[in-house]
């Protein structure tokens, strides 16, 4: 392929805005060129920062960032050529489409004719072509956010930052957003860094993830294995849906331990933890439990259900089992879907496979 | 089409316009009787002394009330030669009455102002009447020419004609520095007695200079306040808002004591060597003093709406800007300022029409060369009690006012501005 991928580097980059608390913290981290990486943390976590850290707007307190090889931190925001699209779109209100979408052309002194075919692809790439003389405030919020996108990359930059750009839409026009900005990038293969704390947007969108907690990354992967294979028990709440079991090894082999909670025992798979004796948490994604299991699983427990709640494509069950009540069981909905009513008895199974004892909460 | 023509009805039947006006009537008379109280206070406090004010700058009755029968009898003379017997016999008569009345006096005054030397004339006239020296029985005429030569003079009796109509525009003319001369055409005074139209001048230059020193401090102070964090724009706003509360007049006088010669700033200059003691600036009883005092007390009227506005620039836009490849003054000439002009109109025209008829700062520290227009309204006020003339060019400043504004509209529209 001959694609860089080393692209965007943050070498040893530390963070600190008051000299007290470092947002971010020894961060290292690869993006190649052409890549789709998503940074997905809660708020607070020092991904905004990072991002901010490569347009320019804010200098590493320690550490570099190079990007294709050179070092940026000493050069301003307007001379990296770094494409960003901004939280509320920031478009120029006072500009029509046509001049916001010209303006980064404009001040790079391209020729008149030139910007003028520039503008016209760029917005039949996000089909809104016929609203050059709109402004901004005249348009909807998604048709915002397709100008903004549009300008970020009308003037052919080797990044595109896009720092949570679908925040302020609604759930439908985020979704079909979220695949609209997806096939931009698959047919441009411009390298795209994407910050989100939309897990799912995450999951969607990226080839790669960074969980962000704490200043640091916590997990570096791309989606399915995020998902199924969580490292520490952060990411695996941070990441979809998780039920967790707290307790101590008493047991462990190569690829089983056992793992006892307050009255009983449940077989687990071992991740974050070594010896016997170490406290962990154990989790397991819902979808993983099934209910009136017919293979042989090596989990096998009776709980109770406390509360049904329908979901149209799905049904959520919270369950009492194994002294918890927070235990949440996902059943697809189907025609030969069981009568499911609270307060009945039901077997539940799952693999200690899918069990993964990590690091205790 | 015929659906278009047709009129909407209710299901009751009853056009849907008539029931839409019957179901707001309601709405409608509860808001006006919301605003009631003001409307009723700006006809007390604006409207109704704008109007007295443009009646008593334009009445011109009070002589003509004095002298009903002499006008009567002048609308038959042609103005040309010396009026005829009967007009010197009605003149004579209404004067008999306003002796009785002891209202002589007012008249010679205002005679005197039409036309200098009527004051004594009218005085040797009423003293002839006084003692009755004038025989009604024989001709008039010759008896009043025979008192002073001036009533044989027809210029007088064109002065007392021009005063006929009960309305004139005199006082305007007089703040433009014209007059009417005795054919009734509009002449300008002599060149070294145009005093109005120099203060005119003055008042619109001091108010523009100060209007652009104004801009020009007030825009980098607003920009802080709009982007400083929280903890400093607090510190910052405080030094802005407190000189606003603090008296105009302490604040006026605390000038004084700066810009005198033997004042905190001359002091200084000459500390630092820039001027020596014996040649120090006069920076108060001119120009000078009446910039520095008016800049810094209007300077909060830029400042605030100003803030206003750009607080609601989001920072996202500059970085947007920036981001995309322009320098940062690039961001700033195309992105920020054009986002900032509502709040300049607003604080320039605030400034402008507050400083266009500043009243107290350039009283005390303006001087002879540093005063304007409203100075010269009050001491017509104060001092001669000319209160028509006072009364006109208070008018003339309220419809400069108005032009300044209307131009201000039609260059930068009056929905921009944004106040807050």
């Amino acid at each position: 392929m001959g694609k860089n991928p080393e692209f965007v580097k943050f070498d040893k980059v530390d963070k600190s805005y008051d000299g007290k608390v470092l947002v971010v913290k020894d961060l290292q981290l690869d993006i190649a060129e052409g890549e789709f990486i998503t940074m997905l943390g809660p708020s607070g976590s020092g991904k905004t920062t990072c991002l901010m850290m490569l347009a320019g707007f804010e200098t590493p307190t320690h550490g570099e960032i190079l990007l294709d090889g050179n070092i940026i931190s000493n050069i301003p925001p307007h001379k990296r050529g770094i494409g960003m699209v901004f939280q509320n779109y920031a478009l120029f209100p006072h500009m029509t489409v046509y001049e916001n979408l010209a303006f980064p052309l404009r001040v790079r002194k391209v020729e008149k004719d030139e910007i003028d075919k520039k503008v016209d692809k760029a917005l039949s790439m996000v089909s809104l072509n016929g609203f050059e003389t709109r402004m901004p405030a005249q348009l909807s919020g998604g048709q915002q956010q397709r100008v903004a996108v549009a300008r970020a990359l009308v003037f052919d930059p080797a990044v595109v930052l896009m720092d949570e750009p679908l925040g302020a839409l609604d759930k439908n026009l985020r979704e079909s957003m979220q695949y609209e900005i997806k096939h931009i990038h698959e047919s441009i293969g411009v390298t795209v860094v994407y910050v989100t704390h939309d897990q799912s947007e995450a999951l969607t969108m990226s080839n790669r993830i960074a969980v962000f907690n704490d200043g640091k990354v916590q997990q570096l992967s791309d989606p399915a294995e995020l998902y199924e294979k969580p490292v520490n028990s952060f990411v695996a709440e941070f990441i979809g849906e998780n039920n967790t079991f707290n307790g101590e090894v008493i047991d462990i082999d190569k690829n089983k331990c056992k793992v006892k909670l307050a009255n009983s025992e449940i077989l687990a798979n071992p991740i974050s933890v070594k010896s016997k004796g170490e406290k962990t948490t154990v989790s397991l994604r819902p979808e993983r439990a099934l209910i009136n299991p017919t293979d042989k699983m090596d989990n096998m427990f009776t709980g109770k259900i406390e509360e049904v709640i329908y979901h149209g494509d799905h049904t959520r069950v919270r369950l009492n089992l194994l002294e918890s009540s927070e235990f949440i069981l996902k059943v697809p909905n189907s025609t030969s879907n069981l009568e499911l009513k609270v307060t009945q008895d039901i077997k539940i199974g799952w693999n200690s496979t899918d069990a993964r004892a990590l690091d205790p909460k | 089409m015929s659906s278009e023509t047709k009129q909407i009805l209710t299901t009751d039947g009853i056009p849907l316009e008539v029931s839409l006006k019957k179901a707001e009537k309601k709405n409608k008379i509860k808001a006006f009787l919301l605003v009631a109280p003001l409307l009723l206070f700006l006809i007390i406090t604006y409207v109704f002394p704008i109007g007295e004010m443009f009646s008593r700058s334009i009445d011109d009755k009070m002589i003509t009330n004095m002298l009903p029968k002499t006008f009567n009898e002048m609308e038959k003379w042609d103005g040309q030669e010396l009026p005829p017997e009967e007009v010197f016999a009605a003149f004579y008569y209404d004067f008999k009455v306003l002796v009785e009345k002891q209202e002589h006096g007012k008249l010679g005054q205002r005679l005197n102002k039409e036309k200098n030397g009527f004051n004594s004339i009218t005085k040797k006239l009423f003293r002839q009447v006084k003692r009755k020296k004038i025989d009604e029985s024989i001709g008039i005429k010759e008896q009043i020419m025979a008192i002073h030569k001036r009533w044989r003079n027809v210029e007088y009796w064109q002065a007392i004609k021009r005063t006929a109509p009960p309305y004139t525009m005199a006082k305007y003319l007089k703040g433009m520095d014209m007059y009417y001369a005795a054919d009734g055409s509009i002449v300008q005074v002599e060149e070294d007695r145009r005093i109005h139209r120099i203060l005119w001048l003055r008042t619109l230059e001091i108010a523009l200079l100060v209007t652009i020193f104004c801009f020009l401090m007030g825009y980098p102070i607003a920009h802080l306040l709009a982007t400083l964090p929280m903890k400093y724009s607090n510190l910052l706003m405080i030094c802005v808002l407190l000189p606003f509360w603090t008296s105009l007049l302490v604040r006026t006088a605390s000038w004084m004591i700066l810009l005198q010669q033997q004042g905190v700033v001359n002091d200084f200059f000459v500390m630092i060597g820039l001027v020596s003691d014996d040649s120090r600036p006069e920076m108060m009883y001119n120009k000078v003093g009446t910039y520095v005092a008016m800049t810094q007390i209007l300077l909060p009227f830029m400042v605030l709406p100003l803030y206003s506005v750009m607080k609601t620039i989001s920072p996202s836009l500059m970085r947007a800007g920036k981001s995309l490849g322009g320098t940062p003054f690039v961001a700033f000439w195309k992105v920020y300022f054009p986002l900032t002009i509502p709040g300049i109109g607003a604080g320039c025209l605030l400034v402008f029409i507050l400083a266009i008829g500043y009243y107290i700062t350039p009283a005390l520290v303006g001087g002879a060369s540093g005063t304007l227009i409203s100075n010269q309204i009050a001491y017509h006020m104060k001092t001669t009690l000319d209160w028509s003339f006072a009364s006109a060019m208070g008018l003339m400043l309220l419809t400069g006012v108005l032009v300044v504004y209307w131009i201000y509209n039609k260059l930068v529209g009056v929905d921009n501005i944004k106040l807050g």
